[in-house]
């Protein structure tokens, strides 16, 4: 800002901090304070929930310790009942660091597994979303037959079909990626489906009018003003299949007995009872959901900067 | 009756005769080889029985009409599924006709009601009213407290994005093989949903109305009992829903991490593992039947709570 008075560059400046001060007042103090109470009732909830294994197997016999030398030996435990947050986090970081990337005690090694399977599903179920939506909002017979059952099928588990799905595939020769991306797929095509059906129908009648009186074709007036219309619509839903898909991937690694996944790596490590390995696994997990509807947040945010926030 | 209604009535009507009819050949049955004549009638009761769907999906009028048509839709995805799988000697591994599944599900129907009970009765039921009922009470608790508010809902939003399933294995460590492990699983499963929901809800009270029962001098429970939690009803039955199939999904895929031999997951996985797929169809069916008539209830007393919302009077 070249015309832009030097005091007042002050001014802005003081008042983009006092701003930035009390929306951290407002918003992330209670979350920061909050993520303490939970850090916090998690090392007690450690000490309560290893102190019986702790005084069976480590203290020395009859009652030779001070309660200093039990908080120690809870938070040092070999295969925890509940692992001390400073556990995981040096487990997740060792395995980050002290492992080749393409080594399976590499937790990115097994993140790329299922985030792999988890795209491609994401992709081919939002594309299928997308075809299906369209043809619903342009066919009478496929809205009054078909929406009714892809509807239906929200309040269905349909993840139980997981096991199905890959006994079919694998008898079909395909085994790997296909089948997780697949599971994952069917995860993220109701949501998508039932949004832009929805999303699709939303211009209102005097813009549809409009249209006709353009002389648009159907498709013209799919592509000017109904596919922009659904956008809206279509991104919270991707946000929901992503997520919805991610838990695909995982579930769709455990019938397999995959050895690579964050899946797989959850199965092995309540196999052997390695609870660290689980809770690193478990925070790797959420660390790739939390990542994976933040990249679609942040797509839809550059796709709809133009639109006034409702 | 008006003629257009007559005509798809007819149609209807000639195509589900002529259905049944070409399931008495031998080669539906599965007892001879498909002849070019079988595919031929196949293909011309394949079109009359689209254009009998689309002729009722252009009726106009009444709502059944609509229900109808999804009705018959799915009637001919069924036959054509039986008709086709046993005509083609599709491999039962890869689909079972649906007859067989019925079947199977006749014929291990104790085995099946065993699973539900254990699935169903136990850790779903269980689990998805405690998680529900701690997310109300935790949001109805933290309803004055706005700093709790802050800290805790911008956290539980974020809960949604997390593959919470994932704890399962952790469960089975900590509460056993047994229904305990998989309820606190839909327990953790269902709460936020609800917790989220309830605390939307309570906001969801016009300010007119709240400064009504400002003017009558009503204390804050008042207020709580008589205006907001009324109108948070449809953001909480919305919760319910949702938990409702969270619930199941949570407590099947619990079970894939080690159960009892009971249930409808552990079922599924050991079956699907002996390549019995019959009977893994026949779980999947229950537990599909479960979760639409656990909706279907939900809908139901949701429009007896809040038959006065808008949502609900215009349905």
């Amino acid at each position: 800002m070249p015309c832009v008075k030097p005091w007042l560059m002050d001014t802005m400046t003081e008042s983009v901090m006092k701003r930035t001060a009390t929306r951290f007042r407002q918003q992330g103090l209670p979350v920061l304070v909050m993520l303490l109470a939970v850090l916090l009732a998690w090392y007690a909830g450690a000490w309560a929930l290893n102190a019986p294994g702790a005084i069976e197997r480590v203290m020395p016999e009859g009652g030779a310790w001070t309660w200093q030398d039990l908080l120690a030996a809870t938070m040092r435990m070999e295969r925890p009942v509940l692992p001390a947050p400073h556990q995981v986090a040096l487990d997740f970081w060792s395995s980050l660091v002290d492992w080749p990337l393409d080594s399976p005690r590499n937790l990115l090694f097994h993140v790329a597994v299922t985030a792999e399977s988890t795209l491609w599903g994401f992709v081919l179920g939002t594309l299928l979303g997308l075809v299906l939506s369209v043809c619903i909002v342009h066919s009478r017979t496929l809205d009054r037959a078909l929406l009714p059952w892809i509807v239906a099928s929200q309040t269905v588990p349909v993840l139980a079909i997981a096991p199905i799905v890959l006994v079919i595939l694998g008898s079909l020769g395909f085994s790997g990626v296909a089948p997780k991306a697949v599971i994952a797929m069917y995860l993220c095509f109701f949501p998508v489906t039932v949004a832009m059906v929805q999303g699709l129908r939303s211009p209102q009648r005097i813009e549809t009018e409009m249209m006709h009186t353009y002389a648009a074709t159907r498709w013209q007036a799919l592509w000017l003003l109904r596919l922009p219309a659904a956008l809206p619509f279509l991104f919270p839903a991707l946000r929901v299949g992503i997520a919805a898909g991610l838990v695909g991937a995982m579930v769709a690694e455990l019938p397999t007995g995959a050895v690579a996944g964050l899946g797989a790596r959850l199965l092995t490590g309540s196999y052997y009872g390695n609870t660290i390995q689980i809770w690193s696994a478990l925070v790797m997990s959420a660390l790739l959901g939390l990542v994976l509807t933040s990249v679609v947040a942040l797509i839809e945010r550059v796709a709809l900067r133009h639109r006034s926030q409702p | 009756m008006k003629r257009a209604t007559q005509w798809t009535v007819l149609l209807v009507l000639a195509g589900l005769i002529a259905g049944t009819a070409l399931m008495q050949l031998p080669v539906a049955k599965g007892e001879a080889a498909p002849t070019p004549l079988f595919w031929l009638a196949s293909l011309v009761l394949a079109l009359l029985a689209g254009q009998s769907i689309r002729r009722m999906a252009a009726l106009d009028g009444r709502r059944i009409y609509g229900l109808l048509t999804a009705a018959l839709f799915g009637l001919w995805v069924i036959y054509f599924w039986q008709l086709l799988v046993v005509a083609c000697e599709v491999p039962r591994v890869l689909l079972p006709p649906p007859s067989l599944i019925a079947q199977s599900i006749a014929s291990h129907w104790p085995t099946l009601w065993g699973d539900f009970v254990q699935t169903v009765l136990k850790a779903v039921l269980i689990g998805w009213a405690v998680g529900s009922g701690l997310g109300f009470a935790v949001a109805v608790a933290i309803d004055r407290l706005p700093f709790l508010q802050r800290g805790l809902l911008p956290l539980a939003s974020l809960t949604s994005t997390i593959p919470l399933v994932a704890v399962a294995p952790i469960a089975v460590m900590w509460f056993g093989f047994d229904w305990q492990s998989k309820a606190a699983v839909v327990v953790l499963m269902t709460f936020f949903p609800m917790l989220v929901s309830t605390l939307a809800g309570l906001k969801a009270s016009g300010k007119l109305e709240r400064e009504l029962m400002y003017s009558y001098a009503a204390s804050y429970s008042r207020t709580l009992m008589a205006l907001r939690l009324p109108s948070a009803l449809p953001f909480m039955f919305g919760a319910l829903k949702v938990n409702a199939t969270l619930a199941l999904i949570g407590a099947i895929v619990a079970e894939f991490f080690g159960s009892p031999t009971a249930g409808l997951g552990f079922r599924i996985s050991t079956e699907a593992s002996r390549m019995n797929m019959p009977l893994v169809w026949g779980a999947i069916v229950v537990a599909a039947v479960t979760g639409s008539v656990a909706y279907a209830v939900l809908v139901q007393l949701e429009r007896r709570a809040a038959f006065w919302h808008p949502s609900v009077r215009d349905a």
